[in-house]
């Protein structure tokens, strides 16, 4: 689990395009919240599913296509 | 080339230092004095069958009513940034896939309620406000992603966070009168414990963290997704 974390910690830096990249970032915190279960710290594990995997994805693909719509512009 | 090499020098330098910090590194062999302080008497005087939440709300209250004031300002700044312009109201229908619809009816209620649940129970099962409240705006993420037409007020969330918002700090300050001191639990009676109505004001004061910031964190999402097809 922390191999695939670390695989997908590099895609998200490396990718060119950004989409895959914010949703190798969310995989991330996916797997860390499990990891949090097994080390017992079941509050922890809500909180970074709810908003790591989540929120966090769907903030950053709002300002994606924000800042995409602006560029089309000029 | 050269500033590539000044580069590693410098992570060279700082892994050596940090190398010795960590070496020196030993851990703890128990609880320092003051989680013993909590663990030991965190029942007696709380009541809370969880011990985090004993210590998120009642201990270090004064933090968590920090931390609240910090994602307040978050949203208002997101609010304030990304001002909605109402001249043009061009809110073109994206068209919903089936499945989406009908997963997200299924789906919506049974979110919130466990939502609700987590921060309800926040003092006897794990999670608490903060994990409800996220709950809480990932449901309503589905909703606004399911059904694009549809209006949600600002004035609704904003009204639900800032009455939350003012019971907690009363709830505080009543506790200075009635008991120990600002944000004390034992302003109601403790109950039994492991009962829903026990640990004094704990659950009232983490229902009321929860929503505020439930509401907090969908108006940021509102704010977002009503700001997607304006101009600027």
């Amino acid at each position: 689990m922390a191999l695939i974390m670390i695989v997908m910690a590099f895609i998200a830096i490396y990718h060119k395009s950004l989409q895959v990249a914010v949703i190798a970032s969310g995989i991330i915190s996916l797997f860390a919240s499990v990891i949090y279960i097994f080390l017992a710290a079941p509050d922890v594990a809500i909180t970074e599913a709810s908003i790591g995997s989540a929120l966090t994805v769907v903030i950053f693909f709002y300002v994606l296509n924000k800042i995409r719509r602006i560029d089309d512009k000029k | 080339m050269i500033r590539n090499s000044i580069l590693l020098l410098i992570i060279a330098g700082l892994a050596f230092i940090f190398y010795h910090e960590l070496s020196a590194y030993h851990g703890n062999d128990g609880l320092n004095e003051t989680a013993n302080y909590y663990a030991t008497k965190g029942l007696s005087e709380v009541g809370a069958a969880n011990l985090v939440t004993s210590v998120v709300v009642t201990y270090r209250g004064l933090d968590t009513l920090g931390e609240v004031t910090i994602l307040f300002l978050t949203a208002a700044i997101l609010a304030l940034m990304f001002k909605t312009s109402h001249s043009q109201k061009e809110t073109q229908k994206r068209i919903t896939s089936e499945l989406l619809i009908t997963a997200s009816n299924v789906l919506l209620p049974v979110i919130f309620l466990v939502g609700i649940y987590i921060f309800i129970n926040g003092h006897l099962t794990p999670g608490g406000g903060f994990q409800g409240g996220a709950v809480l705006a990932s449901a309503m993420v589905l909703m606004l992603l399911s059904i694009s037409g549809r209006k949600i007020k600002h004035a609704v969330l904003d009204f639900i966070e800032a009455i939350s918002g003012i019971a907690f700090v009363l709830l505080g300050i009543l506790g200075i009168f009635l008991a120990g001191g600002f944000l004390d639990n034992s302003i109601f009676s403790l109950g039994t414990f492991g009962e829903l109505f026990s640990a004094g004001a704990i659950p009232v004061i983490y229902s009321f963290i929860g929503l505020k910031v439930g509401a907090e964190l969908s108006n940021i999402i509102l704010v977002l997704n009503q700001t997607q097809n304006v101009e600027k």
